[in-house]
């Protein structure tokens, strides 16, 4: 018959040894997030270096913070061909509307990075001009202020209307591009092609300055409402998206 | 003189007639009854099916359009073809189709209106669909909604666009014949080689087709001409082969789009995505147990050229260690179904290396699937690593752990950064 101490501590090594066999052969797990699903959105959208300043976002647009429903609708608008960007329609090509929601929603509910105010590199007639019809819009050419759907901040309004500070000039001007030659397009009526078709060059080139010139406000969350109806019928600004 | 005229004559006559013998006339089948095509639901249903598994939406879909209304470009070699709007409409569609006019054009490759069709649409696959199964397919397009929306005429080089050189390509490489079963071979083998050899038509992509356009009849694999990707062999044990693959991991990836030895991406993204995700594990079993029935062909020797440098070989590692390990492991073990080993994955030491460079530069997600519905993508490196820093990840990738492939130059990588991606 063995010491009584003795049988505990054998018992006490066993249960060790059975703790230690157990850990040991854990299999690789992947954490079952959105974040690690998407890690492959996160070159190009939200590099940052190793202090935590984003990198690489030249033209690159922010995706945090941006109501679900806008998200939603480029990335099938990618899919579907309303866009035209070949690296995204093929990221997301196969993936199903149902997944899709899900994304769009995961980096909406992200906090909007800040962006410092950028050194405009135009001049003060420019950037003057390009506040105005930021903010007052032009009333003889049906051109109707920026703030009046996108916010009074500009920082986009919920569901499906996205804020306009805190992305790149050239990111801007591109998409003006695409409205300009139809390469991007949104549900019917696109209301963002009729505006474009109305601004001349030398506005685009004014607005994507003074917009991308200026800092994010501290609270740069989308505004939950705005006064309704819209200056103009806009198809993918629905209410309900 | 008149005697080589007359030699001249006779070897006119002669090629004539061996032409005449030759020629694959079309084969006129009858339907078993106008109930095969008629619009039952039953059917319907079938026609539906078998629509998925020949992956007809893929080809007769335009970007965001709507589904069978065609518009979709397939670029080739030589030139740009259509598909066509298959939905019943009048004037532009199938509306005035008969089911035998169908089954002509499925199985002869031949138009209504006796053209012939250009085999970018892989009637030589779906000559081997049974009468029944074109009947339903049939019945299947004719309940779509009708969408007007006429046909984009093809855009082909000379001499391409000339019938009688189509009709010379016939010659040489079709042949009109339903699929003939091997009863001795048993009846999943039978189905599975059926839904491989005629509407999966997987051979159009994994065989090498020849400076005419015709694939071979064997899985050897090959590259994917135009748009850039190397659709492994199926056969070979060297390349991405399946002879030593469980079946069952063959069936996950062909039904979720990923599987512990590899995931589909690229193409075959879309393939799982529109086509083989909807078939029944019946009929996936009888595929994957066909494939591995299939000879393996001679696997390639392995390499033994020159090896990599070894500072070609350290920035790779050090790559390596930055922007893979996380997912893919120390070892290259991955974290299947996630994220694939790259250790023995062949899909990685495939020679030629595009579909791992392109990987690399493009990134990707595997296809969405109800098995699969929200999968982990990777992403793009191609504005991150210069064409020598991927040509050193993946000549490490391609050399370690048991891997032992051809080191990849900046050069081949520079070759698919303006491959098409859409």
């Amino acid at each position: 018959m063995p010491h009584p101490r003795t049988l505990a501590l054998a018992l006490v090594l066993y249960f060790a040894a059975g703790a230690v066999q157990a850990q040991a052969p854990a299999p690789p797990t992947v954490p079952d997030t959105l974040a690690q699903r998407l890690l492959a959105c996160m070159g190009c959208h939200a590099r940052v270096d190793a202090r935590g300043n984003p990198v690489n976002d030249a033209y690159f647009p922010r995706l945090q913070g941006k109501p679900a429903g806008y998200l939603y609708h480029q990335l099938q608008n990618f899919r579907d061909g309303r866009r035209q960007y070949p690296l995204m329609t093929y990221l997301v090509d196969h993936l199903p509307d149902a997944y899709l929601r899900e994304i769009a929603g995961h980096f909406a509910a992200q906090p909007p990075t800040l962006h410092a105010a950028q050194a405009p590199g135009v001049s003060s007639r420019v950037l003057e001009r390009g506040r105005q019809l930021v903010f007052d819009g032009d009333r003889a050419r049906g051109l109707p202020a920026c703030a009046a759907c996108h916010g009074a901040a500009l920082t986009g309004v919920e569901p499906a209307i996205p804020g306009l500070l805190g992305l790149p000039r050239d990111y801007l001007n591109a998409q003006f591009g695409a409205w300009r030659n139809g390469a991007r397009r949104a549900h019917a009526p696109d209301c963002m092609a009729t505006i474009t078709a109305r601004l001349s060059l030398e506005d685009v080139h004014a607005v994507s300055s003074w917009l991308a010139s200026q800092p994010t406000p501290a609270d740069s969350r989308p505004a939950r409402t705005i006064a309704r109806p819209l200056p103009l019928a806009c198809g993918s600004a629905l209410v309900q998206p | 003189m008149k005697k080589l005229a007359l030699a001249f004559a006779a070897l006119a006559v002669a090629a004539v007639a061996a032409i005449a013998i030759a020629w694959p006339r079309a084969q006129f089948v009858p339907a078993s009854s106008p109930a095969a095509w008629a619009a039952t639901p039953a059917n319907i249903a079938r026609g539906a099916y078998l629509a998925r598994a020949g992956d007809c939406v893929a080809c007769h879909t335009a970007r965001g359009g709507i589904d069978y209304a065609g518009g979709r470009a397939l670029d080739t070699p030589f030139g740009r073809l259509y598909g066509p709007n298959l939905t019943p409409d009048m004037d532009t569609g199938i509306g005035r189709w008969s089911a035998d006019d169908f089954w002509h054009a499925l199985h002869n490759g031949k138009s209504r209106d006796g053209r012939l069709l250009y085999p970018a649409f892989p009637y030589p696959h779906y000559t081997k669909v049974s009468r029944d199964d074109a009947d339903a397919l049939y019945a299947f397009l004719r309940s779509l909604a009708p969408q007007r929306r006429p046909n984009q005429p093809h855009q082909l080089d000379f001499p391409y666009d000339q019938q009688l050189l189509l009709a010379g390509w016939r010659l040489l490489y079709f042949k009109p014949a339903v699929f003939a079963p091997t009863p001795a071979r048993g009846a999943a083998w039978n189905r599975g080689a059926y839904l491989v050899e005629g509407l999966g038509h997987c051979s159009a992509c994994h065989s090498t087709r020849n400076r005419l356009g015709a694939s071979g009849d064997g899985l050897e694999g090959g590259l994917i001409p135009t748009i850039g990707w190397y659709a492994p062999s199926l056969t070979a044990s060297g390349e991405a082969g399946l002879g030593d693959w469980d079946q069952a991991h063959i069936v996950a990836l062909l039904k979720t789009g990923v599987s512990p030895r590899g995931s589909a991406t690229g193409p075959m993204a879309e393939v799982v995505a529109r086509s083989l995700q909807h078939l029944d594990d019946g009929d996936l079993d009888a595929m994957a147990h066909y494939l591995k029935s299939l000879p393996g062909s001679d696997a390639p020797p392995p390499y033994t050229g020159a090896r990599a440098g070894d500072q070609l070989l350290a920035d790779g590692r050090r790559l390596y260690a930055s922007h893979c390990l996380d997912c893919h492991g120390a070892e290259g073990e991955g974290k299947a179904p996630a994220y694939p080993p790259l250790a023995g994955n062949r899909a990685v030491t495939l020679t030629p290396a595009v579909n791992a460079i392109r990987m690399v530069l493009n990134g990707g997600f595997p296809p969405g699937t109800a098995g699969n519905p929200r999968p982990y993508g990777m992403p793009p490196y191609g504005h991150e690593l210069d064409d020598a820093q991927v040509a050193a990840v993946l000549t490490y990738v391609r050399t370690s752990w048991g891997n032992a492939a051809a080191p990849v130059t900046a050069q081949e990588v520079n070759r698919w950064r303006g491959a098409p991606l859409d």
